[in-house]
């Protein structure tokens, strides 16, 4: 057998495997965060707050009602859309035609204060949620241990961001919302409630985050801090991707995912740095991302 | 990342403006307590607010208004950065005529912040942070180390563990200052007991995922992983592991800093069976009970952890110290004045302090209880062993502190 670098293949696969893990969280959030810049040109910085929020829907269901994590599944990622529904009703509408800053100094706001409320209540360490006995255990793959629930996440995170792709890219529906964001006014004109199609995009942006979350909460403590941990990486990854583009925020999210896994085998000291240094390096060669448009 | 340099900006912005009130000191009748802590991340329920509290009700107790004390609390959150703790303790000591800084858990921070207490000559009582450094090579005059420290984290538990068979090692370290004393004490017990370290693997302060370096952990065969990390970063390795079936594998874990809250945070069905050291659980007597009943009223329900107690006891002894020199202005003579007093408080009863700044009380050696065991919330921790004061810290001309040489 090869070794690479010192490492024997078994663990290289193990890690190869763990990194495309991670990776469906970074590809599930930059495409939240891509679906929304794309159509609303907003820079959602609460989308971190609001994958927090999606864990501790399916914490709250299971505690105080006792539904189950398939139920919170679909339950908590609507409820963290109807919030995101909400904002933007109430206040994100009013700042499509300023400068983008003023929806990111928003957004983060926002976030800082979700944040202080759940930690304010629920303290810093963070809530105790198992895996649902369904996916309990896992399988040797020979070169490694697979938890059973570690591939149910990325099954279901490659459903979720391929549908997405697909309806955006590739349906009637979708080709809306891409004229919308063109010319929303000649939209309009054809007889087509753009503003709440806006709304509706956004809310299912969030109910990404919030599907995210709910994936997250047995491998994670759900803890308010959960998200800012994940986010500022997240939007690293957006940047790498493109601003704005679906396929390329996948792509790069699970990518992105597999580096910092390997990096975590030959570097651990670095494998927080690393999705940083290559976003410096990309934005020098590719200002716009490896997928972007320049306009 | 630009935010959070605006974040600092802004919190170093608030607190010029809080300067504007600057108390007098004892001298003119205020003794100003600074308790610097993580009041926003993964050390906040293990310190943080329970850590003002506990420091608030040792300044009750102890009937500081009753004797003409003027007793004053200040609070900070240093966001586990050095150069934070370091603009805040500066800040406190100039400006707003802070006379002691107690508990400040991450030692980074807190090796930082025992500098400048020397250089300023003020008080330093630390509790939460952990490296055997503080009474080690970067011992001070002015700086007790209070509650527990690397040291006897490894001797209490490595020394149990290796005894019973656990005699080769794969250490998983925060990289940083605690992390790395961590590992070093307990891979010097390691090998004085005759096991073996197979390998180490260093991670972020704070990461998310341990996958990845629990795989390879696995890899090296190890019988024993050591977890030398603490809060966040502790819950989610023991959980993770749990997921990758390492115990089942037959390799298992060592908590070298497990927390009260960290059990509490994980649930008894993942947590138990983990052995550590601790020096004070809030059931092991009528005191710590009450205490225990105190704090959590006040503090949503959060049972005390060691470091809340120690802040407590830190507190209560420096006050009885200050009352007696009647002056809290000369940091160094309170500090000789604490260490030729004999300790003795509700929470840690009798104990001393020696030359290097190190508390000396005993340890003990806890096991997390099986679900079925526990009889209430927070009934978590059954004894397993007492480690006498004398044995529970490292000697003192062992730790090259340059106050006890020569």
């Amino acid at each position: 057998m090869f070794d690479f670098l010192g490492i024997p293949p078994q663990a290289l696969f193990g890690q190869l495997l763990l990194g495309l893990i991670n990776g469906s969280f970074y590809a599930m959030l930059s495409l939240g965060l891509a679906v929304i810049f794309g159509l609303l040109n907003i820079i959602n910085f609460t989308h971190g707050a609001q994958y927090m929020m999606g864990a501790f829907g399916a914490y709250f269901l299971l505690q105080y009602l006792g539904l189950s994590y398939w139920w919170a599944l679909v339950i908590s990622p609507l409820v963290v859309g109807l919030t995101g529904v909400i904002v933007e009703r109430l206040m994100l509408k009013h700042l499509y035609k300023l400068d983008h800053l003023y929806g990111l100094l928003l957004t983060f706001g926002l976030a800082l204060i979700t944040e202080g409320l759940f930690r304010n209540e629920f303290g810093s360490s963070g809530q105790p949620y198992r895996i649902p006995e369904q996916l309990l255990g896992g399988n040797n793959l020979g070169f490694m241990f697979l938890p059973n629930y570690r591939a149910w996440v990325v099954v279901a995170s490659l459903t979720v961001c391929l549908a997405t792709w697909y309806v955006i890219e590739r349906t009637k529906l979708g080709s809306y919302l891409r004229a919308a964001t063109e010319n929303p006014t000649l939209v309009q004109a054809f007889g087509i409630n753009v503003p709440r199609m806006i709304t509706l995009t956004y809310g299912f942006g969030v109910a990404l985050a919030g599907f995210a979350g709910v994936l997250a909460a047995p491998i994670y403590q759900v803890a308010p801090q959960m998200g800012s941990n994940l986010i500022i990486v997240v939007f690293a990854v957006v940047v790498i991707g493109g601003m704005g583009s679906i396929m390329g925020s996948i792509l790069t999210g699970f990518g992105l995912g597999v580096i910092e896994g390997l990096t975590k085998v030959f570097y651990p000291e670095a494998s927080n740095t690393v999705i940083f240094v290559i976003m410096a390096l990309v934005l020098l060669v590719k200002p716009a991302g490896l997928f972007g448009r320049t306009t | 990342m630009k935010f959070t340099r605006t974040m600092t900006l802004a919190a170093t912005v608030a607190l010029a403006i809080g300067a504007g009130q600057a108390q007098a000191q004892y001298s003119d009748g205020t003794i100003k307590i600074g308790v610097l802590t993580d009041m926003s991340s993964l050390y906040t329920d293990l310190s943080g607010a329970g850590s003002l509290l506990a420091a608030r009700l040792a300044a009750e107790d102890f009937g500081a208004a009753a004797k003409g004390m003027k007793v004053e609390f200040v609070n900070a959150d240093h966001q586990n950065k050095a150069d934070v703790g370091s603009a805040v303790a500066r800040q406190w000591y100039d400006v707003d005529k802070v006379d002691v800084i107690v508990d400040t858990p991450n030692s980074g921070v807190a090796l930082a912040v025992n500098q400048i207490t020397r250089e300023k000559n003020k008080v330093f009582l630390v509790s939460g942070a952990a490296t055997s450094d503080l009474s080690g090579k970067a011992c001070s005059p002015n700086t007790i180390h209070w509650t527990y420290d690397t040291w006897l984290l490894a001797n209490g538990t490595g020394n149990a563990i290796v005894k019973t068979g656990g005699d080769s090692w794969y250490f998983l370290t925060a990289d940083y200052a605690f992390g790395h004393a961590l590992e070093g004490d307990t891979e010097a017990v390691v090998t004085k007991n005759g096991g073996k370290v197979l390998g180490k693997v260093r991670h972020p302060l704070n990461t998310a995922d341990f996958s990845s370096f629990l795989l390879q952990a696995q890899a090296s065969k190890a019988k024993i992983i050591g977890l030398a990390n603490a809060g966040g970063d502790t819950t989610n390795s023991i959980k993770q592991a749990a997921e990758f079936g390492i115990v089942r594998g037959g390799q298992n874990l060592a908590g070298l800093l497990v927390f009260l809250t960290d059990v509490h945070a994980l649930g008894l069905q993942t947590a138990q069976g983990l052995i550590f050291t601790e020096t004070w659980y809030w059931d092991m007597n009528d005191n710590n009970r009450a205490f225990a009943k105190r704090m959590a009223a006040a503090n949503k329900g959060i049972h005390p952890t060691m470091i809340h107690a120690g802040v407590y006891s830190a507190v209560t002894h420096y006050l009885k110290a200050v009352e007696a020199l009647k002056s809290d202005a000369d940091g160094g003579a309170v500090v000789k004045k604490m260490k030729d007093t004999p300790t003795n408080d509700p929470l840690f009863g009798q104990g001393s302090i020696r030359q290097d700044g190190r508390k000396i009380h005993p340890a003990y050696l806890f096991e997390v209880k099986k679900p079925a065991e526990s009889k209430a919330p927070w009934d978590y921790y059954k004894l397993r062993a007492t480690i006498p004061a004398e044995q529970a810290f490292r000697p003192v001309n062992e730790g090259n502190c340059p106050l006890v040489r020569g």
